[in-house]
């Protein structure tokens, strides 16, 4: 059903954190592993090892080099994938009611054996979250590895979605947003977790903590002073050069 | 947005085919006969056409019927079951003017209603995305409902209502493109709002996430082409609204009236193009490209 529910009992999304992402897309590959898989249709890949690749991705990282008013750039690493939002406008275009908000943990998923492949709901979200299957014709789209957070065939630290598992920095978590006291929402809480493009009104789930604010330069002039001069004229045999050179 | 020759093809060929149904549904022209059965399978072949050709850009065709499912949230479910219901009050119609000689008026004004409603759910799919601002606006579909309608009076031969129509279609087609050109800054969606590192200064994409293109970019990051827009802007105008126009204005001939539905067709066409074509998705600027 394609009608939002008014309330979900959980808030189940991702927190990713921006200060620690490394860009290392990680995450992209054990995603694209664990879904080509698993569930639904594989996630294919189109002319892979020719000239002109290109293939159904369910998260990918994006860079961004941020420029302050003062000092030097920050170069941002930015992983994005469906924030599961609870006013998600991808569902309510659907046509076909593959798209739904699940009411049990507010995951957002689509049944692939009723979608049409329009491409409508693609088209509806902001965040660029859900890609068509040109192999199979079908909307692909994050999860949440609903098929790992509750498989009891997994060992328990497994129960979680893939990229969250691998990333190697620890720069995504899983839990229920709804929960106050849930280590995700504290984590949000704590850090200033934020919404992507508020102004859309999609209530996303995931949010996003911002980069902690860097060192500034000043510290690095303190022993400065206490420092010898560094020889501003060459001295000896490069001495003897330059001159030498410049003669020329 | 990418525009797919598909997607283009059914909005201008079965807005034409339900405005020409609406005025036929009205009584304009008041036929019955002969004359009733050719205009009614010239608005059915367009109608049903351009339905046909949207199918095309489905990729599981074979599911279609599911589309009728969730007519409660979702306008392209409301435009399957409105077209349907406009072709079945519209052919019953049809029938009694075809083959009885007799108008039955009220199914007729039924008909050119839901002939309308269909062309407004067409145009919601659209004008309702928050997505793509150009799109998200009433004039977007006063428009499809005008050129719907002006094109239906070309074809149904209403000459009078044809010129009035056109011309208020050439005046709201510039007010759209006017607009539409403000309304992506308007709303205030930007690279810093997009990844939320606005406060920490100016935000550029450093590095795409693939090195090649994908689903996203092609579909939705449609940028080619755009450069030749105002040129096109021009040519559409003339060809839509200018000169059927002066045609209509010349002594009425068959041979005139035929150039100028044409010219109104290519004219639609062009605008449709550039509806697609120049409409900006917010997601472009995860990829710093609007
Ligand atoms: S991020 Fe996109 S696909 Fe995911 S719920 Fe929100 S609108 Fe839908
Ligand atoms: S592509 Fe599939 S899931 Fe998306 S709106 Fe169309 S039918 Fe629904």
């Amino acid at each position: 059903m394609t009608q939002l529910p008014t309330h979900t009992e959980k808030k189940l999304g991702l927190v990713i954190d921006l200060d620690t992402c490394v860009g290392c897309h990680a995450c992209v590959v054990s995603c694209k592993g664990w879904n080509t898989e698993n569930y639904g249709a594989p996630l294919s890949d189109q002319d892979p090892y020719g000239a002109d690749p290109t293939g159904t991705f369910l998260n990918r990282v994006h860079s961004y080099e941020v420029q302050p008013d003062q000092g030097v750039a920050q170069l941002i690493h930015f992983p994005k994938s469906c924030l599961h939002c609870d006013d998600a406008p991808c569902v309510t275009v659907c046509p076909t009611g593959a798209s739904y908000k699940r009411v049990e943990d507010g995951i957002v998923l689509v049944n692939e054996s009723d979608c049409i492949g329009c491409g409508l709901c693609a088209w509806a979200c902001p965040y660029g979250a859900r890609e068509m299957d040109a192999d199979q014709g079908v909307m692909k789209k994050c999860t949440l590895c609903v098929d790992r957070i509750y498989n009891e065939n997994l060992p328990e630290e497994d129960r979680q979605p893939a990229c969250v598992r691998t990333c190697p920095s620890n720069a995504r978590h899983f839990g229920d947003l709804a929960d106050s006291e849930s280590d995700v929402s504290k984590l949000v809480a704590e850090r200033g977790g934020i919404d992507l493009m508020p102004e859309q009104g999609t209530k996303p789930v995931n949010k996003y903590l911002p980069p902690r604010p860097k060192d500034t330069w000043d510290q690095i002039d303190i022993l400065a002073p206490l420092l010898d001069p560094v020889a501003e004229e060459p001295k000896g045999f490069l001495g003897w050069l330059d001159k030498t050179l410049e003669k020329l | 947005m990418h525009p797919a020759p598909s997607i283009i093809l059914f909005t201008v060929l079965s807005g034409l085919g339900f405005g020409l149904l609406f005025w036929l549904g009205l009584g304009f022209p008041p036929v019955t006969g002969f004359s009733a059965f050719a205009f009614f399978t010239i608005a059915y072949l367009l109608a049903i056409g351009g339905l046909i050709s949207s199918t095309f850009h489905l990729g599981n065709p074979q599911r279609a019927l599911k589309a009728f499912t969730q007519w409660q949230t979702s306008w392209l479910s409301r435009e399957a079951w409105l077209s349907v219901f406009a072709l079945t009050f519209m052919g019953l119609y049809a029938i009694g003017a075809v083959f009885f000689a007799t108008r039955i008026a009220p199914l007729g004004w039924i008909g050119s209603a839901l002939a309308l409603a269909t062309v407004y759910a067409t145009s919601m799919i659209y004008g309702q995305l928050k997505t793509v601002p150009r799109w998200n606006h009433p004039t977007t579909p006063a428009l499809f409902l005008l050129l719907s309608v002006s094109g239906g009076a070309l074809l149904a031969g209403q000459v009078t209502y044809a010129i009035g129509l056109l011309a208020l279609s050439g005046v709201l087609q510039a007010v759209v493109w006017y607009l539409g050109d403000q309304r992506f800054a308007e709303r205030g969606t930007t690279m810093e709002t997009a990844t939320g590192l606005g406060n920490i200064g100016q935000v550029t994409a450093f590095e795409p996430p693939h090195t090649g293109t994908n689903y996203l970019l092609k579909e939705m990051v449609h940028v080619v082409g755009r450069k030749h827009s105002r040129k096109l802007r021009i040519i559409s105008l003339a060809l839509m609204v200018v000169l059927p126009v002066l045609l209509l204005l010349l002594p009425f001939s068959h041979a005139l009236a035929a150039v100028a539905v044409l010219s109104h067709l290519a004219g639609v066409l062009a605008s449709r193009w550039l509806f697609f074509a120049e409409a900006e998705h917010v997601v472009g600027l995860y990829y710093g490209i609007r």
